[in-house]
């Protein structure tokens, strides 16, 4: 099996990017890597574009090797890899949306991102006026006796993003569900061109409201491994601790929300307590509920205080003490699992194919987790497990969430523990010349990934890549012959980013 | 679970009364919401909330809204699922261009009298996505607001507020 690090030596390796290497090779041996990638020897992380080029982020995780390849575009057009590894699908279609540049072979060219509202085309490539809208979005199609469509969205029912979902349905089954998304498209990655660093990682903390500390997490690193800025450790530490607050005020949204969805109010009530007790405990840490604004290139913009440190510890207590009833409670009630046992199954060779993160992959056997795979730092000193499960239906993606409270609990507590004093962060000198930085950091949804270009102290390019792009398409097949009303269980158990994806 | 809903029977209620100030503040502002919303509307006020492009921020604070601690229903504020079901729109994001026709459908899909409040600092002017390609403004760009309530996103205590202030407003119109 060949390894990446072979597959960089086949390229022109591009200086100052970092961590992980970045090689510009010709069309032969992009093609080669899409091959590696459909025999599933290799992960794909991200595909995006510029303006004359596009970038493609690679996994090896036997080994945890991360690379990019990139391929030059003069004629405006690369060889498909959604042809021969469908995960790059949507990828491939936003590329032509944003930058106009070509998949050639791409099996499904229907524009995704771009509903043609925006009165041009190509918004971050050669710009082209486009006054009149495009004709209707076709829908593909479902054929056989009595079929019926039920057309959901953009507006939902609950308070929710939006996003279109097409069900074609016999009877109660689905027979076939199709996704339509791009409605909260902000056009974010043409807003980071040229922003300084302060106005980029405010953007990029409002990329999925839910994973504001995720995406500055990355933003920082990414930028720090740009520019070679060293982080001091207690802001290294805060930055954990910040991460496991959003995790663990998520995951018990999430498992509240989850049995709602099954009519299970109880349970929603009382995971919203304790949600609501993490919000306020960061509230008075931190000073945000949400912990906005508060990782930044550099390091952290707040302390923890006495004070602060004793809410997150008064919080926790609570946890610990209400959260065992609520496991025992979901693990007891016969209605309840007759709901989310054996809903919405996701196989363990489609996780692995979409190398889908966060609960939805752990929950269908891919062991993957940035925090351990790439221990970053803090995380290499620090001691957690990674509950993985084989089932990968609704039940299962819940077992995970609760596990990874407990884990989340215990990290709090060893941070607490064991936070160093010092300074909260140091200063980015100017550096005029371009230099590019990735980074991953395992929010509480799944892997964020983020690659930038940094030049003369602002942003050049910078893509975010959510996890939800490699999980919204297996909520489409996990959903196909169940019942329509095990959609929003199915739907709420992936929790997928409508704003992450859209960008 | 017989257990837990015993428990609960016994153990003081999590909208907590006065003791701290924030907890005073809370339960002043929601019997003034409770009464200003009785003298307008009878016993309730539906909500309709609509994302027209925000990054998910609001939302999770409108859903706090509805937890033991803000208890929002206490007071006849009720969210609906449909626009047809709502006295008010609750409208947050920047409004992207893909979102406009939506909100738009759904504003004139809510029967009159109706009213909006635009929440957060994107709501009101597009906030940090105001000038994209892709993006509006304000929601007050695309429908008429009543009211705004800034924040990013702001607590769940602020649209409270909000909410109050809506219908102050509201009174004064028709008084």
């Amino acid at each position: 099996m060949p390894s990446l690090t072979d597959l960089m030596l086949e390229g022109r390796k591009v200086e100052q990017h970092g961590p992980w290497p970045r090689a510009v090779v010709n069309a032969s041996i992009w093609q080669f890597a899409t091959g590696q990638l459909a025999l599933g020897h290799w992960s794909l992380l991200g595909l995006w574009g510029e303006p004359g080029a596009v970038h493609m982020a690679m996994l090896d995780q036997r080994t945890a090797d991360i690379a990019v390849i990139s391929m030059d575009c003069p004629d405006r057009s690369y060889p498909s890899v959604g042809a021969r590894h469908p995960p790059a699908l949507r990828l491939e279609r936003t590329v032509n949306d944003l930058f106009g540049l070509t998949a050639e072979g791409l099996p499904d060219p229907r524009r995704w991102l771009d509903h043609g509202s925006w009165g041009l085309r190509f918004p971050l490539g050669d710009r082209l006026d486009a006054p009149s809208k495009p004709a209707a979005y076709r829908f593909l199609a479902a054929e056989g006796d009595g079929l019926h469509q039920i057309a959901v969205g953009p507006v939902h029912a609950g308070i929710i993003e939006p996003g279109h979902f097409r069900f074609t349905a016999s009877g109660e089954t689905v027979v076939r569900l199709e996704q339509r998304l791009g409605y909260t498209h902000k056009g974010i990655e043409g807003l980071m061109t040229g922003a300084s660093y302060e106005r980029a990682v405010q953007l990029a903390g409002r990329v999925s409201g839910d994973s504001t500390v995720a995406y500055a997490y990355a933003f920082s690193r990414a930028a720090e491994a740009a520019i070679g800025l060293a982080v001091p450790d207690r802001a290294i530490w805060l930055r954990a601790l910040l991460a496991e607050l959003e995790r663990l005020a998520n995951h018990l949204g999430d498992i509240g929300a989850i049995c709602n969805d099954a009519s299970f109010t109880l349970l929603h009530a009382h995971c919203g307590v304790l949600r609501e007790r993490v919000l306020r405990a960061s509230n008075a840490a931190f000073g945000h509920r949400l912990l906005r604004d508060v990782i930044v290139p550099g390091g952290v913009t707040r302390d923890l205080d006495r004070d602060g440190s004793d809410a997150i510890r008064a919080a926790l207590d609570t946890i610990r003490l209400r959260f065992p009833a609520l496991i025992e409670l979901y693990d007891n009630t016969a209605s309840l699992q007759d709901r989310t046992v054996t809903t919405g199954a996701l196989t363990p060779a489609l996780a692995s194919q979409y190398a889908a993160g966060g609960y939805v992959g752990r929950a269908s056997g891919r062991s993957f987790d940035a925090r351990r795979n790439l221990a970053y730092p803090p995380y290499g000193c620090l001691d957690f497990e990674v509950p993985v499960l084989n089932e990968g239906d609704v039940n299962a993606r819940v077992w995970i969430r609760m596990r990874e409270v407990e884990q989340s609990l215990s990290l709090i507590d060893q941070i607490l523990q064991r936070l160093p004093a010092g300074p909260l962060g140091t200063h980015a000198g100017h550096i005029r010349e371009a230099r590019e930085g990735m980074a991953i950091v395992e929010g509480f949804r799944g892997d964020v990934l983020v690659w930038l270009r940094l030049r003369d102290g602002r942003v050049e390019r910078c893509h975010l890549r959510d996890p939800s792009w490699f999980q919204w398409p297996l909520l489409e097949a996990v959903i196909e012959n169940n019942i329509v009303a095990d959609f929003p269980l199915c739907n709420k158990s992936f929790n997928c980013s409508y704003s992450g994806q859209d960008l | 679970m017989r257990k837990l809903l015993f428990e609960s029977l016994f153990r003081r209620p999590f909208t907590e009364p006065a003791p701290l100030p924030d907890d005073a503040a809370l339960s002043e502002l929601a019997a003034a919401v409770g009464r200003a919303g009785r003298r307008r509307l009878g016993r309730s006020l539906s909500i309709r909330e609509v994302d027209a492009g925000s990054c998910n921020g609001c939302e999770l604070e409108i859903h706090a809204l509805n937890n033991a601690y803000y208890d929002v229903e206490r007071f006849g504020l009720r969210f609906v699922a449909s626009p047809r079901h709502a006295d008010v729109l609750m409208v947050t994001g920047p409004v992207t261009r893909n979102m406009r026709e939506a909100l738009e459908r759904t504003y004139h899909a809510t029967p009159n009298p109706k009213w909006v409040v635009a929440i957060g600092d994107c709501g009101r002017d597009g906030g940090c996505f105001a000038g994209s390609y892709a993006v509006v403004g304000g929601v007050s760009e695309v429908i008429p607001v009543d009211i705004h309530v800034p924040g990013c996103p702001p607590t769940p205590m602020a649209m409270l507020q909000g909410l109050l202030a809506l219908l102050e407003r509201v009174d004064a119109v028709t008084a």
